[in-house]
């Protein structure tokens, strides 16, 4: 992997030079006044992708914990909304989603009586937040049901009651099972925090098109916007790896 | 004093399948019952009963002079084949877990008598260590001592040796004994003969989901009533 990257830097490099009309840094080039405020401008939309990222990543934990404890149970009646709500949610792509909540949501909760305007930034919040909280919930369920039944019967006969056995037994190993793809899952919501762009809210892709725009460089500025998600999911993925680590070395 | 454990035609199924069939059994308090039987037979199932982990569809059973689901917590101790130690705890927290959580125990309190009870099960020295951190043997020797923690009136053994290395086996048999020599209530699964007929005060053979004999080790070794018995010692004896 690490071999392939200067041969792409070079071809890269390559492509900048010579032929006229095919790559044109200067949209973004730091040593140009123009560039430079190019730059800052695109730069700025980390602020925003980063905040709806975490709070949409905060919320969707807290609603996947509520939808997976119903489906734990052992009734299959008890477990019905757990599973309409995962299948359903799951179901629907993001973008008409998105689409729905910022358009549909306020007149929905006014014919309701309740004046609500949703703003670009909380209508890509909650539509990010809803939309992982399925695979969350399923992540959830499936870390939690993989702690082996004899666990839960060990504590019974030690006298644990349900909700201790839960605390002290089953969430702790639980947990081990847990972060790495919950980890992975808000990879998903940064790049997914993309789409917020087409309802307006100013994050990174939102403002690469602005400048798209103004400037006609589409190949320069998508190609630093890619760089831009780049280094981000690399810094998260990245701690993944080490949190991944640090699990796997208190296994044993 | 009456039974300890008192069940009266006590019967189980899964779906149709009746595993089983109207069990009548009284064990009293300071007798230690052996249960044997080829696999299937459903004698699991009626320690599992007792210990409150399945449910059953017909008949009576009472442990303690009560409904097995309201029994005191922590009455009725649990010894599982696959041992069942919490991973990510501690052999000392495994052990002090039920005594602070349930019993209300100070952990100081809790600690002594965990430090007490791994010396009597003999590994005083392995308290700060992982579970996974100790052979199968030494595993099922902790986990006696977890449900010991709990001070139950009846302690049921569910094929406790049966996923240990042969050389590993005698000194879980050896904690064992010595628990009876104490006067514990024991219920036993197991296929040890040689543990049974130093141990038992009664051995029961179940086959089938049927309670089909019950006697002395005297009574059962030398002369089984029923064939079925007389076969399936026959086979694990000629081993």
């Amino acid at each position: 992997m690490t071999r392939f990257l200067p041969f792409a830097a070079l071809l890269l490099l390559a492509s900048c030079a010579g032929q006229p009309g095919t790559w044109g840094w200067y949209v973004v080039d730091p040593t140009t006044a123009n560039g430079w405020v190019n730059i800052k401008f695109l730069l700025r939309g980390f602020s925003s992708t980063i905040q709806v990222s975490l709070l949409a990543a905060f919320a969707s934990i807290i609603i996947g914990l509520l939808i997976t404890m119903p489906g734990l149970s052992a009734n299959r009646w008890v477990r019905l909304p757990n599973r309409i709500y995962v299948e359903f949610i799951r179901a629907i792509p993001l973008l008409p989603m998105l689409f729905w909540v910022f358009y549909g949501l306020p007149v929905v909760m006014k014919s309701m009586g309740i004046q609500i305007n949703i703003d670009p930034f909380w209508g890509a919040v909650i539509t990010l937040a809803i939309s992982d909280s399925a695979f969350t919930a399923e992540i959830f369920r499936s870390g939690i049901q993989a702690v082996p039944r004899g666990q839960t019967e060990a504590s019974s006969v030690i006298g644990l009651s349900r909700a201790q056995t839960m605390r002290y037994v089953i969430l702790p190993q639980a947990i081990r099972r847990i972060l790495p793809p919950l980890a992975n899952q808000f990879i998903y919501i940064v790049k997914m925090s993309a789409f917020a762009s087409v309802i307006g809210m100013q994050e990174l892709t939102r403002r690469a098109n602005e400048l798209v725009v103004t400037e006609y460089r589409p190949l320069e500025i998508y190609s630093l916007l890619i760089l831009e998600y780049l280094v981000l999911v690399l810094i998260i993925s990245s701690a993944v790896r080490w949190l991944e680590r640090r699990m796997g070395a208190d296994e044993r | 004093m009456s039974a300890a454990v008192k069940m009266s035609s006590l019967s189980k199924w899964y779906g149709d399948f009746q595993v089983l069939k109207d069990i009548d059994l009284k064990v009293a308090a300071g007798e230690k019952l052996v249960i044997c039987g080829p696999s299937g037979s459903g004698k699991s199932t009626v320690v599992r009963c007792v210990a409150n982990l399945e449910p059953y569809q017909g008949g009576d059973l009472s442990v303690l002079d009560t409904a097995p689901d309201k029994v005191r917590r922590g009455d009725v101790g649990m010894v599982f084949q696959q041992f069942n130690l919490f991973p990510h705890l501690s052999v000392l927290d495994n052990l002090t877990l039920g005594p602070i959580r349930v019993l209300k125990q100070s952990r100081t309190e809790a600690e002594a008598r965990a430090r007490d009870l791994l010396d009597r099960v003999k590994i005083p020295d392995q308290a700060d260590k992982r579970p996974g951190q100790l052979s199968g043997g030494q595993q099922q020797r902790v986990a006696i001592a977890r449900a010991l923690c709990m001070e139950p009136k009846v302690m049921l053994f569910d094929e406790p040796t049966s996923a240990l290395d042969p050389e590993m086996i005698a000194e879980v048999l050896d904690v064992m004994e010595e628990l009876a020599r104490d006067g514990m209530t024991m219920i036993c699964v197991t296929h040890e003969m040689g543990f049974a007929r130093r141990v038992a005060d009664r051995i029961a053979f179940m086959d089938a989901g049927e309670m089909v004999e019950i006697g002395t080790p005297d009574q059962v070794f030398t002369a089984p009533k029923s064939d079925r018995f007389a076969d399936f010692l026959d086979k694990i004896l000629s081993h």
